[in-house]
């Protein structure tokens, strides 16, 4: 079990809070980045690096503060770049490959609208630190849940053609959803203490809002299928260790170099 | 430069006496120093060089995303990763108002792309060359980007409006990326031997491709004096480059790199840096499609513009079905 479980509002559950949403934004973020100067068209790449812009500046905030809580003089780069695979929290949905911009669009748009609504509740944290971080955080992800959705609504209503690549993008990502919903005893603990609220709180609201968007997008909520879980105990998908291995491998030739 | 040897289409450059008509009051406002705007009447010569310029340059914009977005994932840190995906956005945007202004001159994106795709269109020939390590990352900010700074800025002067004042932006945001490259050579060169030998292999790898960036030697520039009289180009070539040596010697000494050129000698009688001969073989080649990256390059660009067909159809599909149900809703 991870350090993380201790008693409510201890420093070090909001170590394992900030990871998880500093991991998520570092490894979206990452994700994103692979798309600088291939997008389908120019407006495109700029609004994907807008996004990916918002994400890497959340991550490094999410880390730093879990730097700052955990006491043992890691900074955001230590934490971005020599933590291993076991150590990262994010949930599996952002690690996903890009595939193509369906998949692309549809990892965004599951992301920001669940992210949208998590960052809103840690507003209101107890903590102060992490009220002030998803405080600046929701006003971007706001925008990035306008831009996702509407992009789900001009594929998934657009030609065949993108319709039938949403539908198999959904597929492939939607078992990837039920994760972000899990509980653990970090999040009981969080929810207790005032400083997060319970994921699960957060299912209904973001259901509802997928079944809007995909209503005006010609797509249905597949039924009910098994769920991939585990990112957030540090158990990945195979993609993430060619993930970390390519976006640590620099600054891992070089220990202890400033760049 | 980011366009070089445009191509003018004129054989000669004729006199004021030998003009007539339009195209004489259209030289007189030029020699006025007044702006050429879209809506003025034009010689169609002066469109074309303009088209075939301004878009040269938005090609090399986004052929330039390529060498740097290869060390975006692998940025050494978060501050320089966020750095370097913004420089690339900037770059994207530069290539969206160039393309804009391009615009202007009654030819479409599409159009220009097309040409570019099919290899029609030239880019500059410095993002021919491949990004080997992070160092490449501060050389091309240090040195491209300074090199561009050196020949656009006289361009804010140019005598086409929408490419003038779009040069007036993109210069200022290739200051700071200069800069930005500049702070991240001297973090290398300050930092383990490892990294300032990364530095110092970067600087030999691209020292003359920055060079041969302002184009071949005033004497064998064969369009340039056309466009010096429709203030298209402000300097010679071999004038901007010998502005840009000038200023890049002195940092480089300042760094403690060596500049891979064993002629190279400071001319006490003018003040200016001699350099040694350049391979203009290997410019010409390269600007032909033959340099390391040409075919990858390009093949890039392609594959992401035909990737994303789909994508921009579906768009331009649902658009037209929301104009279809909005008529329908005031019918």
């Amino acid at each position: 079990m991870p350090s993380s479980t201790c008693e409510a509002g201890a420093p070090d559950g909001v170590v394992e809070l900030a990871l998880r949403l500093g991991d998520n934004a570092l490894i979206l973020g990452q994700r994103l980045g692979e798309w600088a100067g291939h997008g389908p068209v120019l407006e495109e790449d700029i609004a994907l690096t807008n996004v990916a812009l918002d994400l890497l500046g959340q991550a490094r905030l999410w880390l730093a503060l879990a730097g700052r809580r955990e006491g043992q003089g890691r900074d955001e780069d230590d934490l971005a770049y020599f933590r291993d695979q076991a150590a990262f929290r994010n949930c599996l949905l952002v690690e996903q490959p890009n595939g193509d911009y369906a998949d692309t669009t549809l990892r965004q748009f599951f992301f920001d609208t669940w992210h949208v609504a998590l960052l809103n509740a840690l507003a209101r944290s107890r903590d102060a630190e992490v009220a002030a971080v998803a405080d600046k955080a929701r006003a971007e992800a706001a925008y990035h849940v306008r831009r996702s959705a509407g992009w789900v609504v001009r594929l998934g209503d657009g030609t065949a053609e993108s319709r039938a690549r949403m539908v198999a993008a959904l597929a492939r990502l939607w078992p990837f959803t039920g994760e972000l919903f899990e509980e653990d005893e970090a999040d009981r603990t969080l929810a207790a203490a005032g400083i997060a609220p319970l994921p699960g709180s957060l299912r209904a609201g973001w259901q509802a809002e997928v079944e809007r968007v995909f209503a005006e997008a010609t797509l249905e909520i597949p039924a009910s299928c098994w769920m991939h879980s585990g990112g957030r105990r540090g158990v990945h998908t195979e993609h993430m260790g060619y993930l970390l291995a390519e976006m640590q491998s620099l600054a891992r030739a070089h220990p202890g170099a400033t760049w | 430069m980011y366009a070089q040897m445009v191509d003018t289409g004129v054989a000669r450059v004729r006199s004021a006496d030998e003009l007539e008509g339009e195209e004489a009051g259209f030289q007189r406002g030029i020699d006025a120093l007044e702006k050429v705007e879209a809506t003025d009447w034009m010689p169609e010569a002066y469109r074309k060089t303009m088209i075939r310029q301004i878009s040269q340059h938005a090609h090399s914009e986004i052929v330039g995303m390529l060498p740097e977005g290869n060390w975006i994932t692998r940025a050494p840190s978060l501050k320089r990763k966020v750095t370097l995906l913004a420089k690339v956005q900037d770059e994207a945007g530069h290539g969206l108002y160039l393309y804009c202004a391009a615009e202007t001159l009654d030819v479409s994106r599409d159009t220009l792309l097309e040409a570019l795709h099919s290899g029609a269109a030239k880019y500059s020939s410095i993002f021919n060359y491949p990004t080997l390590t992070w160092a490449d990352i501060g050389v091309i900010g240090w040195l491209v980007d300074g090199a561009a700074i050196i020949n656009q800025i006289p361009l804010c002067r140019c005598s086409y409006g929408p490419y003038a004042r779009a040069m007036v932006r993109i210069c200022k945001e290739e200051s700071f990326h200069q800069r930005q490259g500049f702070d991240i050579m001297l973090t290398l060169c300050q930092g383990s031997p490892a990294q300032k030998a990364m530095a110092q292999d970067a600087l030999n790898r691209w020292w003359w491709p920055t060079v041969m960036m302002f184009g071949p030697p005033d004497a064998e520039s064969v369009h340039s004096a056309q466009s010096m009289a429709w203030r298209i180009k402000l300097q010679s070539n071999d004038a901007l480059r010998q502005k840009f040596i000038d200023q890049t010697v002195p940092q480089a000494a300042l760094l403690g790199l060596t500049i891979p050129d064993p002629a190279l000698t400071l001319d006490p009688e003018t003040g200016h840096y001699r350099i040694g001969p350049v391979d203009w073989a290997e410019f010409y080649r390269v600007i032909k499609g033959d340099g390391p990256c040409n075919r990858e390059r390009l093949a890039a660009r392609v594959a992401a513009w035909e990737d994303g067909a789909w994508v921009r159809e579906a768009a331009a599909a649902h658009a037209e079905k929301q104009a279809a149900r909005r008529k329908e809703c005031a019918a």
